[in-house]
Parts: structure tokens; C-alpha cells; sequence
């Protein structure tokens, strides 16, 4: 599925872009494209500025004077395709904790851009293992509407390519539930207020400030996921609550959803192509966790990708801070049957595809030139990223662990304490 | 049964078996002295029916540092009977050719929750912590194990052999600890790991203080309200323990009339005695330094740190007091004590010749530990730190095995100690790789192929999924 609302970012991208020209050639024994260039065999990946401007093989014509990296593979930049990432630096201090707000009297109109920290360490930990963009869903507080996410790339930059209200994020579910008065119903029916307030906006607000469940501003913010000009990201898990929201899709045609969590998606896996519903799943899920995810298992993804559904994997449960294992997750899901190409699809083209991230997540003449160079499969556990291109520019490879990592090499205090060791 | 003075750590050397349970007979000839039975829940597990099996051709780890190429491994009467690469079959055995597949010891895992914060996580089986005061010293935690939880069908699959379950961690001291052999069981006691020691959970840093000191939101809260008072509060209970052992000892010396039961001090005194070991969740390298000062101070030994983000940055201490650090392999950022984790942690460890150990504390952790070990293995590679594969297979068995008492018994493909042994369908420290067969005591109680070696937990039957590859 490839949605267009994403055409502003390469404006943005254009702006960013370095102010001298740069050419990169990438050479790597493996290239995987995401494109029906499919995988090359010592493939050549040419970036000029902040575009890719040539993907071939061995012999592909390089222009002179280019910058030169030579990997065992090469691949598209990973995309967090759900993730808290920026948002909060130690998760248990709610000083430094902007995922949520539970005593707000907002919620669709909570724009979690606004609480992004390109300075969040997390941010430089999750580039270096091979993501070049996130995509950022704020935490539900006291409803099921948690707000807007954003999608932005892992530079650190202070001006980092922010794309600001890419989706709305709703939980139905046991967590729907529990936030709208105690049943699934409840939620259901939070959900159609919501829709019937935003639809309805302005009209309804004329007169008064509230309406059945969205204040003005909320009912503002939320009125273009609500008439579909916006992606409206759910989250459900259980086989008849994923029918549920099918069922609330063929309701309102124009909504454009997708899914996370999607623990029991292969049991509907049909219904969810046919409709063209993509979903974004934990790959590690195989556990009774709760009532809602009693079939959850590991080859869940193999199972969608048979039915032909599109997905993307996440480490959903660890978002904020562990949204780099995302390809642990994605070599397991390999390992129960998945086959490696829709593994690294599911990093890469499938979020771009599923968030409509236009020339995101493939390595093609005209791509963004979000690019990593890995000194292996990127999908084991031993790989990791030789070189991280954001828009055509190489990125450190350093985060504060690496720094902390670095002074306790040694434990040496013979001259001085480690406090003055910065290497 | 005899009495400890000295350190834990005398506990896991040879003398284990004297000292820390063993021969039921004598314990119950002793107990009149003791004054009261120590192992009034004892363990039922007896190994399931096992035939002689040989396993050829196999890259074998065998649990103490080496690696045997096209090895074999014969595994007779529950036991592993011979290692090496040119072992004969002897007739009628049963043969297995894992040719370019990798063999083990069983792993375990010295940090799990499973059974006491089972699936599903409904509030009903939130089990694994009493809350209700900083010291329950007095509660076990195999008083809260459901056996019916499905995660130990998951831990099977990823080759867990034996496990830990541990209380949790708000509490000073949390409660005793359970060695558990990963074999589905109606009861918990048919579960036990047969005369493995007790263990106590205790708890650094954050959590006592967070969970007493704010009282949940209620302000002010009761104690530890700080990291002084957390220290305090154990000085204080270990003081109380001293002088409870004091008495026992007396009694045990002299006889006459036993002193008053205290079942929280029991566990302490067991401690001091050397019968229990301490198991200490800790995170930051300051605190850890004065929890050592502090069993000094009281006359035991930490076995190990759990979760131990920073030992990085004080491994050689480590090294020198001689207590393990269980790690994940990049956990961080999720509390303050957490902040500075780096993904070479056990890798440091190691280097600096301390024990380093891979821990789950997760349901989902618990399936891959042969994974986390292989991501510090490769992040150690690329910091310089040069550690051969069959080496770093120490972090998942042998050192466990060490912090648990059991090495004696399991732990390593040694002959003599149980048949706790893992065939891989390759290299385990890749991604693709997953446990073909998992040996418990010689029995194959996992065969991924091989639908009636699969484990079903009762809850898991006549649900969506029951029998599903999971």
C-alpha cells in the first residue's frame, strides 16, 4: 500500500540537505535494494547530495572524487516503524517522560512532535545500530486517544526532518477498554463519538465546547484522521477485535487505518489483505500474555506475508529505548519461516510503504539518501552498521554508551581517576 | 546436616552436598538437633525414563571453554557418560548425526519469574512479589509458582534446562528463591532441582525506595525513603539475624529448650550460616562496592548481582570478592540506575576475570538467552575483546550453574553430571538458530519436529492456538 501524504517531507528533505555537494559510493558484497533490483551480488549504491542517484553492479560507472565505502552489505536506512524514541530519556522519571500525559484534558489534539528531543540519547543509540528514521507514537493517558505521531530521522539534529501529525494512534482492546469506562464496547463507542465529533467540526462546536467525547480543540485536531486525510493508527490484538475494527473500516470507507499489535492478525489474515489493512507486529509475540493474545505466535509474520498481508515489525513493549532490536526481532521471525527479503521489507519498505514515507525504505535512483553499510546479514545478532547515511550524510557512529563504554576499557586509576579519561 | 560458619561460596565447592541438604536420611536423624525440618517442601522430581543415546558429529560446546569439532556425546542413565570426537556406540544405542548442528549444556537461567508472574498476566497471578513490607525475608517464592504457567514450554524450546525463580525486587529482601529443572510438573515440588541450596532475593537502589519511601503516591511514605535507608534496613535485619543464629547455635551446642521460631530470620540465619545464598539485584557499580563492604561486615558472600548494568565500571572489584554479575546483554534507560548501560557489560566483566553471567528476568528474554550471549560475544569482538564462542558458553551454563550452587551436577558437558544437553540446528550464537532437542536428566522432554514432544500447559488447552508452533 503507498501513501502519498508524505509529499512535504522532501521539501523539508531539500532544505536540510548539506550545502556542498557530496558523492558517496557505496560498494557492498550483499546490496539489497527493496526494489525490483532485488538483492545484488557486490552491487554499487552512488549518492549525490542528499539523493541516490545510481544502484548497480560490480562494474556500475562511479563518478570521481566520491567518498568510498566498502561493506559486506548494504542496505535501505531501517525505519522504527513504532516507537517512543526522543520522547523520553529514562523512562521511570516522569520529569523526563513526554510519551504520555494522564492528567491532560487533551487528547487527539496532543502533537507528540512537540515533545521530540533530537538531544535524547536514545535517539544517537538507535541510529547506530542502523535506523535512520522513526516513526513516534505518543502513550494513551486517561482515554484511548493518545494523539499524534510524527516521523523524523535520527540525526540528532536540532533541525532534524520532523514530519509533524503523520498519524493519530488509538488503543481499542483490553487497553481500549480500560480507558474508556471498562469494556470493549465502551471503547467502540468512544471511538464513534470521536468520529462523529471531528466529522462534524465545526458545526456541532458552534454553540458549546463540548462534544459527546472531544473538546473543540481535540475535535479540530482529530477531524482529519476522522475524514480519512490522515492515517489512523489502532491498536488491537485479538482476532475479534481486529474483526472489530475491519468491521468499524467497512463502516467508515474513507478512514485509512492500520493496525499495531495484531498478536492474532494471522487468524484473519485474509480478511486484512482483501481489505489492504497493513499491520505492525511484535515478532517476538508467542506468549498467552493476556486473554487477548492466547494464539500469538512466532509465525505470525511468516503467516501474513503468506496471505498477503502488508506488515512491519516493531520491539513493540520496548519502544522507547529498545526500538533498535528491531532486526533481532525480524531474524527470528526468519527462523519461523519468514523468508529474509519480507524480513528486511518489514524494516524497511513496508513502513515506508505502510506511513507513506514517499522514497523512503529502498535503495533507488531518486530515493532519499537514507543509507546503511553493515559488516554483515543485518539481520543476525553479530552485525552491526560499519556506516549510517541520513539524506546523504555520514552520521556518527558514537552515542553515550560508546563514550561510557570507551573510559571503562580500562579500569586503570594509577594516574587518575576515570573521571578524566574521554576518549 | 552441618553447620557453615564460613562463606557461602563453601556451599557450591564439593561439599555441597553436606552442606546444603543432600541425603534426606540424615537430615531427618539430624533434625532433632536442628530443632525443625529445613526442607519441609522437598523436591519430587525424579528423571523421566531415559534410553542411551549417541550424538555424533557434532560441534560441541562443552560448557567449560572448549570446543570439540565432530564431536560426540554419550548420554547413558541420565548422565552425560562420555565426550569427546571418537566415542564408539555401544550396541543397540539409539544414534543421533547432528552433522552441522551444535551441541551444549542446557542453559540456565539464574534470574526468571516464570510460574510467579505466569501467563497470563491477569491480576489474579501477580504472585511474585510481597509488597506489604521492605523485609519478607519469610516467603518463598515457590509458595507462588503456578507449574501450569505455558513460559516454561517457551523456555523449553530455547533450551533452558534449569532455571531460578526468583521473588521480586521491591523489597530489602525479597524472599527465597527456587532452582527449578525446566520439566512440566502438576506441582512445583515435582519441579524442584533435587538438593539445590535455597537462595534469598535482595534488592539495591531504586525500587525499596520508591515502593516504600513514596508509599505508592502517599507522602510521606514509610522506610527506606533513600539509599541510606535501604542500607540501614538490611544492617539492621542482618543484625537481628546474627543474634537469632546465636541462639540456634547455642541450641544445637547445648540443647534444652529450642528457641522461638521466626520464619523471616530463618532465612537470614540460613544466610549467615552459609546454607543460603544471596542473590542481590543491584544495578550501580557505587552500591554494589558497599554491598560487598556490608556481607563483610555480616560474614557472607553475595553469589551474585543481578541485572548489574554498571559492574562494567567496577569488574576488577568484582573479580577480586568473587561474585558473579547476571546481565542482559543491552537493557538500559528504563530507570535511572539503568542509565549507563552499554552493550559490552558482560564482555567487561569477563575480561577483568570476573563471572560474568547472561539473565532473562523476562518470559520473553528467557526463549533467546543463546541470542543475548551472542550479542555481547560480537559487541566484545568489535571493542577488542577477544573471547572464543566456547568460552563465552560459560555465561549461560556453567557460571549460572556456579551462582546456583549446582555446577557440581549440571552446568557443563562433563561426565558424571547430567544429561542437560541442547542440540542446536546450528551455530547458537546466530539468529536462524533454534534448539532442535533439549536433554533434561537424558530424557528428551523437547523435540521441535516432533509435535508430541511439545509441551501443552493446561491453560493452553482447548484455546485458540493449543499445539500451535509457538
Amino acid at each position: 500500500m503507498i501513501r502519498t501524504l508524505f509529499a512535504s517531507v522532501a521539501a523539508i528533505g531539500l532544505a536540510a540537505a548539506p550545502a556542498l555537494a557530496e558523492t558517496i559510493v557505496l560498494r557492498g558484497e550483499t546490496v539489497w535494494t527493496g526494489t525490483a533490483q532485488g538483492t545484488i551480488p557486490n552491487g554499487v549504491v552512488v549518492i549525490e547530495d542528499d539523493r541516490i542517484v545510481t544502484v548497480g553492479g560490480e562494474n556500475t560507472e562511479v563518478p570521481d572524487g566520491a567518498t568510498e565505502i566498502s561493506a559486506a552489505w548494504v542496505t535501505p536506512g531501517l525505519i522504527a516503524a513504532f516507537s517512543r524514541t526522543g520522547l523520553v530519556e529514562v523512562s521511570a522519571e516522569d520529569s523526563t517522560n513526554d510519551t504520555m500525559a494522564a492528567n491532560s484534558k487533551f487528547s487527539t489534539s496532543l502533537n507528540a512532535a512537540d515533545g521530540f528531543n533530537p538531544d535524547a540519547t536514545a535517539v544517537d543509540i538507535t541510529r547506530i545500530e542502523g535506523f535512520t528514521r522513526l516513526v513516534v507514537a505518543p502513550n494513551t493517558g486517561n482515554t484511548i486517544f493518545a494523539g499524534q505521531g510524527f516521523v523524523a530521522d535520527t540525526s540528532g539534529d536540532l533541525d532534524a526532518d520532523i514530519d509533524a501529525q503523520a498519524f493519530s494512534f488509538i488503543k481499542l482492546g483490553e487497553s481500549g477498554a480500560g480507558l474508556a469506562g471498562g469494556s470493549r464496547q465502551s471503547a467502540m463507542a468512544m471511538l464513534r463519538a470521536a468520529l462523529d465529533d471531528a466529522r462534524t467540526y465545526p458545526a456541532r462546536y458552534l454553540t458549546h465546547n463540548e462534544g459527546a467525547a472531544l473538546n473543540r480543540l481535540d475535535a479540530l485536531s482529530f477531524s482529519t484522521a476522522a475524514r480519512g486525510q490522515q492515517l489512523m493508527v489502532i491498536q488491537a490484538s485479538r482476532a475479534s477485535d481486529l474483526n472489530a475494527v475491519m468491521d468499524l473500516a467497512e463502516e467508515y470507507p474513507n478512514l485509512d487505518i492500520i493496525i499495531v499489535g495484531a498478536d492474532e492478525a494471522w487468524r484473519v489474515a485474509d480478511r486484512l489483505a482483501i481489505m489492504d489493512i497493513p499491520v505492525i507486529i511484535n515478532a517476538f509475540s508467542n506468549l498467552p500474555s493476556s486473554f487477548e493474545q492466547l494464539a500469538a505466535t512466532s509465525e505470525n509474520a511468516a503467516r501474513l506475508a503468506d496471505a498477503g498481508v502488508t506488515f512491519a515489525i516493531a520491539n513493540i513493549g520496548d519502544e522507547s529505548h529498545q526500538a533498535r532490536l528491531a532486526p533481532q526481532l525480524a531474524g527470528n521471525a526468519v527462523a519461523n519461516g519468514l523468508s529474509s527479503d519480507d524480513a528486511l521489507a518489514a524494516l524497511t519498505t513496508a513502513p515506508a510503504d505502510i506511513f507513506g514515507l514517499t522514497g523512503f525504505g529502498r535503495l533507488a535512483p531518486g530515493a532519499h539518501a537514507d543509507v546503511v553499510a553493515w559488516d554483515g546479514d543485518p539481520l543476525e545478532v553479530v552485525s552491526s552498521p560499519t556506516a549510517v547515511i541520513i539524506a546523504g550524510e555520514a552520521q556518527s557512529l558514537e552515542s553515550r554508551q560508546t563514550r561510557l563504554r570507551d573510559r571503562y576499557l580500562s579500569l586503570d586509576e594509577s594516574e587518575r581517576p576515570r573521571a578524566y579519561s574521554r576518549p | 546436616m552441618r553447620r557453615f560458619h564460613g562463606l557461602a561460596a563453601a556451599c557450591t565447592a564439593a561439599l555441597l552436598l553436606a552442606a546444603c541438604g543432600g541425603d534426606d536420611s540424615k537430615k531427618a536423624d539430624s533434625s532433632a538437633k536442628e530443632g525443625f525440618d529445613r526442607n519441609p517442601y522437598p523436591s519430587t522430581y525424579q528423571p523421566y525414563p531415559n534410553d542411551p543415546v549417541l550424538i555424533t558429529n557434532a560441534t560441541i560446546l562443552d560448557g567449560e571453554g572448549n570446543l570439540i569439532e565432530d564431536g560426540s556425546l554419550l548420554l547413558k542413565d541420565g548422565k552425560i557418560s562420555a565426550i569427546g570426537s571418537d566415542i564408539k556406540a555401544p550396541d543397540g544405542v539409539e544414534t543421533i548425526d547432528a552433522s552441522g548442528r551444535w551441541v551444549t549444556p542446557g542453559i540456565i537461567d539464574n534470574h526468571s519469574h516464570l510460574g510467579v508472574y505466569p501467563s497470563p498476566g491477569v491480576s489474579a497471578h501477580g504472585d511474585g512479589n510481597e509488597i506489604s513490607a521492605p523485609v519478607t525475608a519469610e516467603v518463598w517464592s515457590e509458595h507462588g509458582v503456578w507449574p501450569q504457567d505455558p513460559g516454561f514450554t517457551r523456555a523449553i524450546a530455547g533450551g533452558i534446562t534449569s532455571m531460578q525463580v526468583l521473588p521480586g525486587s521491591a523489597n530489602l529482601f525479597g524472599g527465597r528463591g527456587v532452582i527449578l529443572k525446566n520439566v512440566p510438573s502438576r506441582t512445583v515440588q515435582g519441579m524442584k532441582f533435587p538438593d539445590a541450596p535455597y537462595t534469598l532475593k535482595m534488592a539495591c537502589g531504586e525500587n525499596p525506595k520508591r515502593v516504600y519511601g513514596y508509599g505508592a503516591g502517599r507522602f510521606p511514605g514509610g522506610a527506606p525513603y533513600s539509599r541510606m535507608g535501604n542500607v540501614a534496613g538490611y544492617r539492621q535485619a542482618w543484625i537481628k539475624a546474627a543474634e537469632y543464629k546465636r541462639k540456634w547455635d547455642k541450641f544445637a551446642d547445648e540443647g534444652g529448650e529450642p528457641p522461638a521460631r521466626d520464619l523471616e530470620l530463618d532465612t537470614l540465619a540460613g544466610v549467615l550460616n552459609g546454607d543460603i545464598l544471596v542473590h542481590m539485584h543491584c544495578y550501580r557499580a557505587d552500591e554494589m562496592a558497599q554491598i560487598m563492604d556490608m556481607s563483610k561486615e555480616f560474614g557472607y558472600k553475595v553469589a551474585s548481582f543481578h541485572h548489574a548494568v554498571e559492574s562494567y565500571k567496577i569488574a576488577d572489584k568484582l573479580a577480586d570478592y568473587g561474585a558473579c554479575s547476571s546481565m542482559w546483554a543491552d537493557w538500559w534507560g528504563f530507570k535511572m540506575e539503568a542509565y549507563d548501560g552499554v552493550r559490552e557489560n558482560i564482555p567487561l566483566v569477563h575480561k577483568a576475570g570476573a563471572c560474568a553471567i547472561v539473565h532473562s528476568d523476562s518470559d520473553v528474554g528467557i526463549q533467546r538467552l543463546n541470542q543475548e550471549a551472542a550479542k555481547a560475544w560480537s559487541d566484545g569482538q568489535k571493542a577488542g575483546i577477544d573471547i572464543p564462542k566456547e568460552v563465552a558458553w560459560t555465561w549461560l551454563s556453567l557460571n549460572p550453574a556456579k551462582s546456583l550452587g549446582i555446577e557440581d551436577r549440571t552446568g557443563s558437558l562433563k561426565p558424571g553430571k547430567m544429561a542437560d544437553v541442547v542440540i542446536w540446528s546450528g551455530d547458537p550464537f546466530s539468529v536462524y538458530t533454534k534448539a532442535d532437542q533439549v536433554f533434561i536428566d537424558g530424557a528428551l522432554m523437547f523435540d521441535r519436529d516432533h509435535p508430541e514432544t511439545n509441551p501443552v500447559m493446561d491453560f493452553e488447552l482447548g484455546q485458540p492456538g493449543e499445539g500451535d508452533r509457538k
